[in-house]
């Protein structure tokens, strides 16, 4: 008899430690927005752009590998696959407003990611691994091959043109205002999907695959699913960036970045939210700054140096560290 | 001439017989992936690296030291395989235990540092090694021109390969090899060093990439990138041959070379992608591979 006031009693509790956390966050992010907001008038925009480009890039590629568990070596395929269709689009039909661009490079990439999930959904682990990074490899030869990517040199004065056809996109602040937009929109959807039902299945395949299985999900269905919408995602950070910097090139399809993406996840913080982001912004403040100095051709090996470090000593990456530590001394 | 579907014979001999040759290497650098896979659960993303520094450290040593041909062959993959003993030592032995991912990530990692290093050195032309005197010329079969140098390439390259084949599938010590992966501790109650054993196959796998690093170095252009994207090609390869087995990885890499070069003969543009599109064609209709176990 007397234990139903106590565990109403814990469940209020809970109830209440749940709200601090989430007011927590929500003030963290309250923050954070405030910072972007304010950002471009403290540092150049492009680079801005350039960084969060990267970090939804980041974002889409750790929603496969830091939920879902499927480590995916080919991403770089959908963000070529984006900036190439929309730096297509936009270079040869004038007139055509900006976000139809973006949007026929994001589903481009979704087109091609679900044709890279069934190929590879069966496969596990390493396995997966290099069938993705194979299939990306693929793509980059059709990329070097076909005409309208312009090969070896890539494509170049892709018009950024209007939004809506009507708000100038040649000017760096609007510009930078949409892709903050987006990126925005793009992370509250994937922080929705990663809370709700369905990325709690994700979750549950990535702890234990066969117990899901038992448990009556059509993993394979949920799986695709998640490979689709990170290939989606990556694609419109492509297409984004494609009309940032007005160019799409080879780089983007090499499978170096592929392994750059998953650097990024991997310092950040895998299968955190803020951790791709975080990641992103490290990575690309890194490459910059060693390309201005004296160390600018030492870039990959210390980029390697990063990965090998990363995975020896701190595999949760920056944000999981600081919850770790958050967690253990103020918790 | 003799035409064969519209090509003359000696132009698809000549395009085979290249084939043949990439599909030797292709064989021994898959069988270094399957041995180093299949016995220590590791996908070494160095193997290309590997496989580079086995050219590289051919070259060097001739051009600092005068050390010929022979001796290359047996002292780069030396040298290379006991860098991999070391990394296998102060690195890859710390993440034993963990997600099979985090290996290949380490390895990509080590790469990377391996070949921007070189790069930083010797940048990315090619160096020149000059053909041993002793493969000079070749001998003329009647309907094509075989180079000295390319059989030696074929024949070594077999050899190698069905000398790894026996001693891990039937020999004592690759029996340890094998239980020793099983079940460790058992081994080990048994008093077998296995983090020795393990050590040393690591070492021997990049040895094998070292030892394909050297038949490559006269024939083809050594920098510091000729592994890299080699090393996609043979990762492909190794899923089309599937993961379980090292006869079936000897197998495939020579029947993917020549898939490729027949494909260079008859429809050029594709020849770098095809034994990507046979890869699709194999998870499609045999996921595990043509000689895979189901994984």
């Amino acid at each position: 008899m007397d234990q139903s006031p106590k565990i109403a009693d814990i469940h209020k509790s809970i109830v209440k430690e749940q709200a601090a956390q989430e007011r927590k966050r929500l003030m963290l992010n309250a923050g954070l927005l405030l910072l972007l907001l304010a950002a471009p008038f403290a540092i150049y925009p492009v680079f801005l752009m350039k960084i969060l480009c990267f970090a939804l890039f980041a974002v889409a590629f750790n929603l496969l590998f830091g939920f879902t568990g499927l480590l995916s070596f080919g991403h770089a395929a959908f963000l070529a696959a984006g900036g190439y269709t929309t730096g297509y689009l936009l270079s040869n039909y004038s007139g055509l407003s900006t976000e139809l661009g973006i949007i026929a490079g994001t589903l481009a990439a979704t087109f091609l990611g679900l044709g890279f999930a069934l190929l590879s959904i069966r496969r596990q682990g390493i396995y997966f691994a290099m069938v993705t990074l194979a299939l990306a490899q693929l793509v980059f030869f059709f990329f070097v091959q076909s005409e309208f990517t312009g090969g070896e040199d890539g494509m170049h004065g892709i018009p950024r043109g209007h939004l809506l056809g009507v708000i100038d996109l040649e000017n760096n602040l609007n510009m930078y205002y949409f892709v903050l937009a987006v990126f925005i929109g793009c992370y509250l959807l994937v922080q929705r999907i990663v809370s709700s039902p369905y990325g709690q299945v994700l979750k549950a395949i990535k702890q234990n695959e066969p117990r899901a299985v038992s448990l009556g999900y059509n993993v394979d269905r949920y799986k695709v699913l998640a490979f689709v919408i990170s290939a989606a995602l990556a694609g419109l950070a492509g297409s984004m960036k494609s009309v940032v910097f007005q160019l799409a090139s080879l780089n983007d399809a090499h499978w170096h970045m592929s392994g750059e993406v998953i650097l990024m996840t991997l310092v950040g913080g895998m299968g955190t939210l803020l951790g791709p982001v975080i990641g992103a912004t490290f990575v690309v403040n890194i490459e910059y700054h060693l390309s201005q100095g004296p160390l600018r051709d030492w870039v990959d090996p210390i980029l390697g140096g990063v990965f090998v470090i990363t995975v020896l000593a701190f595999r949760s990456g920056i944000v999981g560290e600081i919850q770790k530590f958050v967690r253990k001394n103020l918790g | 001439m003799s035409m064969i579907f519209g090509v003359p014979l000696a132009v698809l001999s000549g395009q085979l017989l290249i084939g043949i040759i990439n599909g030797a290497f292709y064989a021994l650098l898959s069988l270094g992936l399957a041995v180093i896979f299949g016995l220590l659960k590791i996908i070494n993303f160095a193997h290309g690296a590997m496989y580079m520094l086995g050219a590289m450290v051919t070259v060097l040593m001739f051009n600092a030291l005068g050390v010929n041909y022979w001796v290359a062959l047996f002292m780069a993959p030396l040298l290379v395989g006991a860098f991999g003993v070391v990394i296998e030592y102060f690195l890859l032995r710390r993440i034993a235990g963990q997600d099979h991912i985090y290996s290949l990530l380490l390895t990509f990692g080590v790469a990377l540092i391996i070949q921007g290093v070189l790069i930083n050195w010797f940048g990315v032309s090619g160096l020149r090694y000059a053909m041993p005197d002793m493969f000079k010329g070749g001998i003329n079969l009647g309907f094509m021109f075989m180079p000295y140098y390319r059989a030696w390439v074929i024949v070594a390259a077999l050899l190698v390969c069905f000398g790894t084949w026996f001693v891990i599938e039937k020999t004592k010590l690759g029996a340890y090899l094998r239980a020793g992966t099983e079940d460790s501790q058992l081994m080990q109650g048994f008093g077998i060093n296995v983090p020795l054993l393990i050590s040393l196959t690591y070492g021997f796998g990049v040895a094998l990439a070292a030892f394909a690093g050297v038949l490559a170095a006269p024939i083809y252009s050594v920098t510091p990138v000729m592994g890299s994207t080699t090393l996609i090609v043979v990762f492909a390869v190794v899923v089309i041959g599937g993961m379980g087995s090292i006869g079936g990885a000897i197998i495939t890499g020579i029947l993917m070379g020549v898939i490729e070069g027949l494909t260079k003969t008859f429809y050029p543009p594709a020849s770098s992608a095809v034994i990507f599109l046979v890869m699709v064609l194999v998870l499609m209709f045999r996921p595990s591979g043509l000689f895979g176990k189901e994984a």
